[in-house]
């Protein structure tokens, strides 16, 4: 098969992916409002399967350029998207959580769908990028982005029923709020999931990056827009994991911060990448 | 905590503006850009320190502060760290129900049976076991605050070392023209930035001679005009008396010497030109570096030729890698690679100023003294050369000949001391964080007291941490206790 064959089918699956993906969504959102719990099991056999097919056009997309197929901001969309699907289908296995399903199909859905406005076909890597620390720098920021994006989701939800519940001064057992975990369960979940990806983020960001900008620029720390941005999260989730043993930021206060700094993980992505020039501009 | 939090939050928005307005450490051009398109935000932003965020006062001193509450917390932390290694697990509390996850049975086991079999079962789980009278009393997990007191202090070595490789640290840069060569020294840099500390005089003693750059270009595809791979070979000679080591850079592949690094950062054009004035003489010959404007390599230089005679002679204008002539006939570059270079200049004369003692740059020229050479129509002379060729030029002011195109490697030299000092830092840090998440500080108390011949068993557990379920633990061990 050639390049332009294979650049094709990439395309296809993509599109498969988020057409099914989105149709996982509607599922787990009908689900949401109350109807039987088969859409629940329907949404979760549908983000199965796209998650299959985003995972083959990206396998696709990486045999016609023939280099790991994240060099530029579509393909990294694309991988950040499948990362974080199989992230939580992975902790759908491991800790049930299910009930995440809205969250990250939605998001996935929207993701791939903002990534075709940076659509570019498959081809070879700019110099810069042609190293073997663009697979660990960015796998690792990714699949840390992925249980951000799982812990945010986590935080979000458990906002939503602590709220919920403090207002009516008991537990919510029925609709929607009811359908969640307990919010110890919610919140153990959410540091679960973070006390995973503070330690890969420190890796990605603080000592891939800075070990590829030494080798690429010849420093190792610059403070370029994205390096700011990447230190800003860092930096907002270390205060998550002190806010966890400091008294009154226990719960409401550490879940804010969890969605603050996933908040700046996207800006890192998408703002810096559209709005900031800086050296990352080929858009990471 | 508190603090440590506010200061942490406070860190995070404080580095904010600096990725949204331009710095001078990063970029100083696009610093001068916006001074002139923002004239009145600049005198407040100059201030505020906003151009050169990460080294003003009010960022240093958030730091610092985050600094000084981290010693401030982690020596006494370690202090009662270092005495709590030596301590026994705490006496059970005399109401084991109230801890939040309890369970209790009973046995017609004999009472020492029982709380011999916890012993054995919570030595196997790594506790730290003592036996007092009914009860047993275990602790495990001092691993945590150990973890957490060496990624404290590690973040302590890696400000260390990152203020060394500052302070001490230097970065130049340079443009090598191929055939020509580099040493070392000071004066040679177009642009040097030091730490305080660094010694520009005695930089090491390298040489290196640069006899081939290589830049292409992917020629098809959806990228065509894209960068396809930079090289730049020669050889570098560590100090004078040994000898030249070959060495090929290209991105990501510096060349060291020492703890000093020579990175490709960039590569260009560099037209080889010859200057013959009105006597035939030649006054000027050899490669001028022409700074690519953009990405098209579409080029600007200048070529300053004191010494001709009538006139001194000042040539100015474009390289185009791969000419052609866009739908005015004006010549343009449509293609980054050097397939088709040419040449398009005007033609000053009078007097270039270099004498005035006045710094100039080699990459314009200073009008002041000098008039545009006009042909016999009073149009500007606008010479337009490929190689090999050569123009004449009015007046009896001589001629220009364009021999060929040599490239040139912008080479920066960078030298950051200690560099592996934060680097190690970090990786005992990331280490140490692993640890200090993922141990469980547990204490586990089992009381065991006879009653009417048979033995009833309290067992309590107590998670320091919020990160397992409590329920699920104590469990584990009643079902292998009962």
């Amino acid at each position: 098969m050639n390049t332009e064959t294979l650049g094709q089918l990439a395309n296809l699956a993509v599109a498969s992916a988020t057409v099914v993906l989105a149709l996982a969504w509607v599922s787990h959102l009908v689900e949401w409002a109350g109807r039987a719990d088969v859409f629940g099991r329907v949404g979760l056999s549908l983000t199965v399967v796209g998650t299959a097919l985003l995972a083959a056009g990206v396998l696709a997309r990486g045999l016609a350029a023939e280099r790991v197929p994240w060099g530029n901001m579509y393909e990294f969309s694309l991988v950040g998207a499948l990362v974080g699907l199989l992230v939580y289908l992975g902790l759908v296995v491991r800790a049930g959580i299910s009930w995440l399903g809205p969250i990250v199909t939605g998001f996935a859905v929207v993701v791939l769908g903002l990534s075709i406005l940076a659509y570019v076909p498959p081809g070879p890597l700019v110099p810069a990028l042609d190293s073997y620390w663009l697979v660990l720098h960015v796998s690792a920021a990714a699949i840390a982005g992925a249980a951000f994006m799982v812990g945010a989701g986590a935080s979000a939800l458990f906002l939503v029923k602590e709220r919920a519940e403090r207002r009516r001064g008991s537990p919510a057992t029925t609709g929607l709020l009811g359908r969640l975990p307990p919010t110890a369960a919610m919140d153990r979940l959410a540091f679960q999931v973070h006390a995973f990806a503070f330690p890969l983020w420190t890796f990605a960001a603080l000592i891939a990056g800075p070990i590829w900008a030494q080798n690429a620029w010849g420093r190792y720390w610059g403070w370029d827009p994205k390096e700011v941005w990447a230190f800003v999260t860092w930096v907002v989730y270390a205060g998550y994991l002190h806010a966890r043993s400091t008294a009154g930021w226990r719960g409401r206060g550490a879940a804010l911060l969890a969605l603050v700094g996933f908040a700046t993980f996207l800006f890192n992505f998408v703002g810096v990448n559209l709005f900031v020039s800086g050296l990352h501009s080929y858009a990471f | 905590m508190r603090t440590a939090l506010l200061l942490l939050l406070l860190l995070a928005l404080a580095a904010v503006p600096g990725s949204l307005i331009p710095q001078q450490g990063v970029d100083s051009i696009a610093v001068a850009r916006f001074r002139i398109e923002h004239p009145d935000l600049t005198p407040w932003l100059d201030r505020l320190g906003m151009f050169s965020v990460y080294t003003s006062p009010w960022f240093s001193a958030i730091y610092l502060l985050l600094l000084v509450s981290l010693v401030g917390c982690v020596v006494p932390r370690s202090l009662t760290y270092a005495r709590a290694l030596r301590s026994r697990p705490p006496r059970a509390p005399s109401r084991l129900h109230r801890l939040p996850a309890y369970a209790t049975y009973d046995t017609d086991r004999p009472q020492a049976d029982v709380l011999a079999d916890a012993e054995r079962v919570l030595k196997r789980r790594r506790f730290r076991v003592d036996k007092h009278g009914d009860e047993v009393r275990a602790e495990r997990g001092h691993l945590r605050e150990a973890g957490n007191l060496v990624f404290h202090l590690s973040l302590l070595v890696v400000l260390v070392g990152v203020a060394v490789g500052s302070l001490w640290g230097y970065r130049g840069n340079v443009i090598v023209v191929e055939g020509s060569g580099f040493s070392n020294t000071l004066t040679q840099y177009d642009e040097f930035t030091a730490g305080p500390l660094a010694d520009g005089a005695s930089l090491p003693p390298f040489t290196l001679a640069l006899d081939q750059m290589t830049a292409t270009f992917q020629t098809s595809g959806s990228q065509a005009g894209q960068p396809k791979s930079f090289a730049a070979a020669g050889s570098l000679t560590p100090a004078p008396g040994l000898a030249a080591d070959p060495f090929d850079i290209s991105v990501n592949h510096p060349v060291s010497v020492g703890s000093t690094s020579v990175f490709l950062v960039g590569s260009g054009y560099a037209p080889v030109v010859t200057v013959r004035d009105g006597a035939g003489q030649v006054v000027s010959s050899g490669p001028v570096p022409f700074l690519p404007t953009d990405a098209s390599y579409v080029s600007e230089g200048v070529v300053k030729v004191p010494d001709a005679a009538p006139t001194q002679l000042g040539l100015e204008g474009f390289f185009l890698p791969t000419a052609a002539r866009d739908d005015e006939g004006l010549p343009v570059s449509v293609f980054p690679e050097g397939l088709n270079p040419a040449l398009s200049l005007f033609v000053w004369q009078g007097d270039l100023g270099l004498d005035a003692g006045v710094p100039q740059s080699v990459y314009s020229l200073d009008k002041d003294g000098l008039q545009l050479v006009e042909d016999a129509d009073g149009g500007p002379v606008r010479l337009l050369l490929q190689p090999g060729e050569t123009a004449a030029l009015p007046d009896g002011l001589g001629s220009v000949r364009f021999e060929r195109v040599a490239e040139f490697a912008r080479l920066q030299v960078s030298s950051a001391p200690l560099a592996w000092l934060p680097l190690t830092g970090l990786v005992v840090a990331v280490v140490a964080l692993l640890v200090s998440l993922y141990a469980r500080p547990r204490r586990v108390w089992v009381r065991a007291q006879a009653a009417d011949g048979r033995t009833m068993v309290e067992v309590a557990l107590l998670d320091r941490t919020t990160r397992a379920d409590p329920k699920q633990g104590l469990n584990d061990i009643v079902a292998e206790l009962a």
